[in-house]
């Protein structure tokens, strides 16, 4: 039986039994339940994906099924449809989402078996994956906006799920899921705009018309970069880039499976599958592919050097997750949209398994963060600290494993486009390996620094959790053979994508993707690897040697140093030119504006008409008396009326 | 014949049921909410016929029923429904019950005349929905002011009259202009053909033409302008909410407002066209303003009813904005959003009602961590609220998406200004989601609130499901709307109108589009 066409039902129906009967499940049952469903709608990305398989084997250019569930919006010549569009692109993403997904429902039954509130958690985790599903299926700009507000709004209430916590001394759970809808939105507003121009210009929202229409008749170049450039302004909000990143490091406040799903391997590559899915439009704009491939490569090395220097284990993999977000546009950026979805599979799997492995770490702690009050966890925890060393190794991109592959070719896709880029990616790959380790041995390695009362609780997470490490532990090893580099065999996920990215061969200066000669290709491999190497070396002399040494907590060295630790007080500028002024603004129109200049206008015209009425009528009397009884009626009025107003 | 009857009975019902109160025994407060309850939803089912029976390919008025009334001034009991009019008077008959639900344990003093004016309410709304004759237009639009006026005035808050007074002044002083332009459409129509009639129909057989049709239109605009509310003219509204009691705020922001725009729909639109341009521009930038202004109060509120009332001037502006871009979808997305916001705003202030009931104090300080102790609640007003910022899947988005689509092709740079609101909207409201139930609780007095009882849950839930449908099938809505639109369309640019992405007259001419910062390409290169 073909369960694709239903793979939107199963977590609907799953969060509708949760919602209903969830509490009474149990934390078992209603995680079971979650977890069905996601494997069901697995299940059904795997058929689909076997069925695109078939079609793209067959090599007919239109290797995709298209299943319409209803009409939805009709208004005159605007049409957009409910309808799901699997294709090589979107069968990738939703194998990762929903098996990555499902590993994570698994794991979550394990982590929230402690907490009351597990049946809510399940429907937000279930309502999730239906809007990611929605997100990457839809077969329209409109209908991916719906997933993509749909996410927004699962990552709000899991960042504040815990709702009467704090999250740091300032900001609380809730305040921290607000300011990452609110940043959202901005990108959003780019979002809608671009939409809007799509629109104008070429009468429909579907990819298939849009991308048509915009090969063969593209629109003035100034609209072009426009939709390019809103678009990324969506993306950045979603996928976390310079200038909003900033709420994704606050989103670590939700639950650490959250963190794993939504803030690192599924919601916040959302933007980076938009933007490939939109390659056409933006490679018939090469000046704002430029500009993509800046401001990823730019954040990966800004939010690398933050991750240098945080101490909670989550804000360091969040500021990683970031800095590989960035990775994924710089890949984009340099024209290898293919390479982008590369690193997008492979970083689900490594980073799912980091922030699933501390979960297992902060769940083992009873719920410490700071890696300052760790250490030596690995006698304690052996199977998260191997699983957790798989994704380090991976991450750093050491030879062999899947990040390095999927790195190797976002770099050289860099190299032939713009060696800065490639330095920038380089630089990071360094960083990346720096911080990784720094989290490792201070987590993992050394003397044990946790307090002795959680010290005694100490132990290995259940099953139900390990298993889902271990399967990602393999999958963070043997996940970048799906793509090798021409010098060693057969890229078999640009092969099946490459229907998808078709296109690209009429559009000018896109025909085909340069190879490197083999001899490059060798020494930029060399290159990373000596970078991560080196990463590794000085997190071995600055972190590990120095031990427990007094000093390596130190409050400060210089001021760099602080800075970093400070974020760039990136949150302070925000504050300072954004959000203090709008409340200011806010109050002033209601204080001054309106209380002051529009009530007390609309005030005294009425008066200014009663006066003038009784002024006619003394004119018409004439006599004495009475000019001066409605004088006085006047004052008086004048009296109440201020009174009123004061009152 | 139960069509050409429908609309009177619809429109009769509530004031005869209102009426039939006075044989109620004084102290069978019961037996009143009770009966009133009875006429609101038979009202509601009776107003179910016209959605059913409503044909799709009919642009024109249905169930019309046209009587001579006055003859010696050529007045007539005229009404009709079209794909506009169906939908508001659907919205007003559904609010109708769920109000006097709202009202079943906080009113409780003066019970039969609360229940009175609440009915005698709905027949004026209904009256100004279905009129198509101006003069009993007016009536209806004037008598509709008595019963808001008590409503506010007696079982109001403390600054009852105060607000109560504001509140007339402001629309009496629209509508005695409007009567103005009334009278003298009806002697230029005499003037030209030798009849006098009220009817719109003939009316608008001898159209008025430069500056006559200029100030005439201004007129009618400001009465509608203050109803809507338009930026400026809105600080009555703030005051009204906050004054009023919830029966009162649910159907000022869920019906009252609407007569506005769809006044401007029924009247300025077909009787005005080339008016209408010459003012657009104005009304775009006077819309965008108060949907950014609206939005930056709500943003500065202490007090949950003034900030969905501010709520509700930056949501009119999005409407205003969708009407005047003058194509299919801003219009459409505009009259989707009348529905939409009489919905979701209607929700809000039931919910704020039903919290008020329990609390006595309305100020989101006196809030924080309900999440834990009003679950349910919790889970309405946030889907209230999701729906109320434009959620794409709830209502909101529908409306909103439309107007913004319709209005970009008019005008670019109102459009980029605009939907800054979707932003601040967002703001604004999960601000007070955040205060009211998140974080823990800080006063003793909400730590034992009971959650929603049956009576309340089944006030909110019809509005819930409503959100959800329109949300995700708007098409029932969507295909009873544009048949009106488009001929509402040819009665204003006398054309026909294109389908698409054709920008309209008024594209090129109006002021806010000669700033427009992004040129738009037809074929290019």
């Amino acid at each position: 039986m073909d369960l694709y066409p239903l793979i939107l039902a199963f977590p609907l129906i799953g969060l509708l039994i949760n919602a209903v009967l969830g509490r009474r499940l149990g934390v078992r049952g209603s995680g079971a339940v979650a977890s069905v469903a996601v494997l069901l709608s697995f299940v059904g990305a795997i058929q689909a994906f076997i069925k695109v398989r078939h079609l793209v084997a067959l090599g007919d250019g239109e290797a995709r099924l298209v299943v319409r569930l209803w009409e939805w919006i009709h208004v005159g010549g605007f049409s957009a449809d409910l309808s799901l569009l699997f294709d090589p692109l979107s069968v990738v993403m939703i194998l990762v989402v929903t098996g990555v997904g499902f590993l994570i429902h698994v794991y979550s039954i394990g982590y929230m078996s402690h907490d009351r509130d597990y049946a809510r958690f399940f429907v937000y985790l279930n309502l999730f994956m239906l809007a990611m599903l929605l997100l990457v299926l839809g077969d329209n700009y409109l209908v991916l906006f719906v997933g993509w507000e749909g996410v927004g709004l699962c990552s709000y209430l899991l960042i504040g799920f815990w709702y009467d916590r704090m999250f740091t001394t300032k900001m609380s759970n809730a305040a921290a899921g607000k300011k990452a809808f609110i940043v959202n939105r901005v990108g959003d507003f780019g979002f809608l705009l671009a939409l809007f121009l799509i629109f104008t210009n070429f009468h429909s929202l579907n990819f298939d018309t849009v991308f048509a229409a915009a090969a063969h008749h593209p629109a003035a170049t100034g609209v072009m970069t426009a939709i390019g450039l809103l678009l990324l302004l969506g993306a950045t909000g979603k996928s976390a880039q310079l200038p909003l990143f900033v709420w994704l490091p606050d989103a670590m406040a939700g639950p650490t499976p959250v963190s794993a799903l939504i803030h690192a391997a599924t919601m916040v590559t959302a933007g980076v599958y938009m933007v490939a899915r939109s390659h056409i439009l933006y490679a018939l704009t090469p000046d704002v592919l430029t500009v993509v491939a800046w401001v990823g490569g730019l954040t990966a090395i800004f939010a690398a050097t933050i991750a240098c220097t945080q101490n909670d284990i989550k804000k360091v993999l969040a500021y990683s997750t970031v800095s590989q977000l960035g990775y994924m546009f710089l890949g984009l950026g340099c024209a290898a949209f293919g390479g982008g979805v590369f690193h997008v599979v492979t970083h689900a799997f490594f980073k799912a398994l980091l922030f699933l492995g501390a979960g297992s770490v902060i769940h083992a702690m009873s719920d410490e963060q700071d890696i300052r009050r760790m250490g030596g966890l690995r006698h304690k925890l052996p199977l998260t600290f191997a699983t957790f060393l798989i994704a380090t190794l991976a991450i750093a991109g050491l030879p062999g494993f899947s990040g390095f592959f999927s790195k190797d070719e976002i770099l050289a896709a860099a190299f032939s486009r713009q060696p800065a880029l490639w330095g920038l990616g380089v630089v990071t790959a360094g960083l990346t390996s720096f911080y990784m380790f720094r989290l490792m041995f201070l987590t993992f390695f050394g003397k044990s620094r946790v307090e002795p009362e959680r010290a005694a609780k100490l132990k290995e997470s259940p099953p139900v959790m390990t298993v889902p490490l271990l399967i990602l532990a393999l999958l963070s090893i043997v996940g970048g053979l799906i793509g090798l580099p021409p010098v060693l065999g057969r890229h078999l996920l640009g092969g099946f994508l490459a229907p998808v990215f078709e296109g690209l061969h009429h559009i000018e200066g896109f025909g085909h993707a340069e190879h490197l000669s083999a001899s490059k290709e060798w020494l930029l491999m060399g290159i990373s690897t000596v970078a991560a190497l080196g990463g590794f070396l000085l997190a071995w002399t600055r972190v590990h040697k120095v031990g427990d040494k007094e000093g390596l907590f130190a409050k400060s060295r210089n001021g760099f140093y602080r800075l970093l630790e400070d974020k760039y007080r990136v949150d302070e500028v925000y504050d300072l030119l954004i959000v203090r002024p709008l409340s200011k603004l806010a109050r002033f129109c209601w204080r001054v504006v309106d209380e002051l200049v529009i009530d007390l206008a609309v005030n005294f015209s009425g008066l200014g008409v009663r006066l003038g009425g009784e002024l006619m009528r003394l004119f018409q009397n004439g006599r004495i008396q009475s000019y001066a009884f409605f004088m006085v009626l006047g004052l008086v009025m004048l009296l109440i009326r201020v009174l009123v107003q004061q009152g | 014949m139960i069509d050409s009857w429908i609309l009177t009975w619809l429109c009769a019902l509530p004031l005869l049921g209102g009426v039939a109160i006075v044989l109620i025994p004084r102290e069978r407060a019961d037996l009143v909410r009770w009966w009133s309850l009875a006429i609101s939803a038979g009202t509601f089912l009776l107003s179910l016929h016209l959605w059913f029976h409503f044909n799709v390919a009919d642009t024109g008025l249905q169930f019309v029923r046209s009587h001579a009334w006055i003859p010696r001034f050529g007045i007539d009991y005229a009404v009709g429904v079209d794909g506009i009019s169906l939908l508001l008077i659907l919205l007003t008959t559904l609010i109708a019950p769920l109000t006097v639900l709202g009202s079943w344990r906080s009113v409780t003093e003066r019970v039969h005349l609360f229940h009175f004016c609440l009915l005698f309410l709905q027949t004026g709304i209904l009256g100004v929905f279905m009129a198509s004759d101006l003069f009993l237009f007016y009536v209806f639009w004037e008598i509709m002011l008595v019963p808001m006026y008590f409503l506010i005035g007696i079982w109001g808050g403390t600054r009852r009259i105060y607000a109560a007074v504001k509140f007339f002044i402001f629309t009496m002083v629209g509508s005695i202009l409007m009567l103005a332009a009334i009278i003298y459409l009806v002697v230029h129509h005499q003037h030209v053909t030798g009849l006098m009639t009220f009817e719109l129909a003939a009316l608008l057989t001898s159209p008025l033409e430069g500056q006559a049709a200029l100030l005439a239109c201004l007129a009618f605009s400001l009465a509608f302008a203050i109803k809507v509310p338009l930026f400026p003219l809105h600080t009555w509204l703030p005051d009204a909410h906050v004054e009023a009691p919830t029966a009162g705020s649910v159907v000022l922001a869920g019906v009252l407002l609407k007569m506005g725009t769809y006044g401007f729909l029924r009247f300025c639109f077909p009787l005005f066209p080339e008016a209408v341009h010459q003012i657009t521009p104005w009304i775009m930038t006077l819309a965008v303003i108060g949907i950014i202004y609206g939005a930056l109060l709500a943003l500065a509120q202490e007090d949950i009813k003034k900030l969905i009332a501010y709520s509700s001037v930056s949501h009119l502006g999005f409407v205003m904005i969708g009407m005047f871009a003058l194509n299919l979808q801003g219009l459409t997305g505009g009259i989707m959003q009348m529905v939409g916001h009489g919905i979701s705003t209607g929700a809000l202030f039931l919910l704020v009602g039903m919290i008020y009931e329990r609390r006595h104090t309305r100020l989101i300080s006196d809030f924080g961590g309900l999440a834990k102790v009003m679950p349910l609640y919790t889970l309405f007003f946030l889907i209230t609220t999701l729906s109320s910022i434009g959620l794409p899947g709830l209502n909101g988005f529908v409306g909103e998406f439309l107007i913004l689509l319709g209005t970009f092709q008019v005008s670019k740079l109102a459009t980029i200004f605009a939907a800054t609101g979707v932003i601040l909207g967002a703001i604004y409201m999960l601000r007070l989601v955040q205060q009211v139930f998140f974080g823990t609780i800080r006063h003793e007095e909400n730590r034992n609130l009971g959650d929603l009882v049956p009576r309340e849950i089944i006030i909110i839930v019809p509005l819930i499901i409503l959100m959800f449908w329109i949300g995700l099938y708007p098409r029932p809505f969507i295909e009873r709307i544009e048949p009106s639109v488009n001929h509402l369309l040819e009665q204003v640019d006398g054309v026909e109108p294109a389908p698409t992405h054709a920008a309209l007259p008024i594209g090129s001419g109006g002021a806010l589009d000669n700033h427009a910062v992004i040129p738009v390409a037809g074929e290019g290169k």
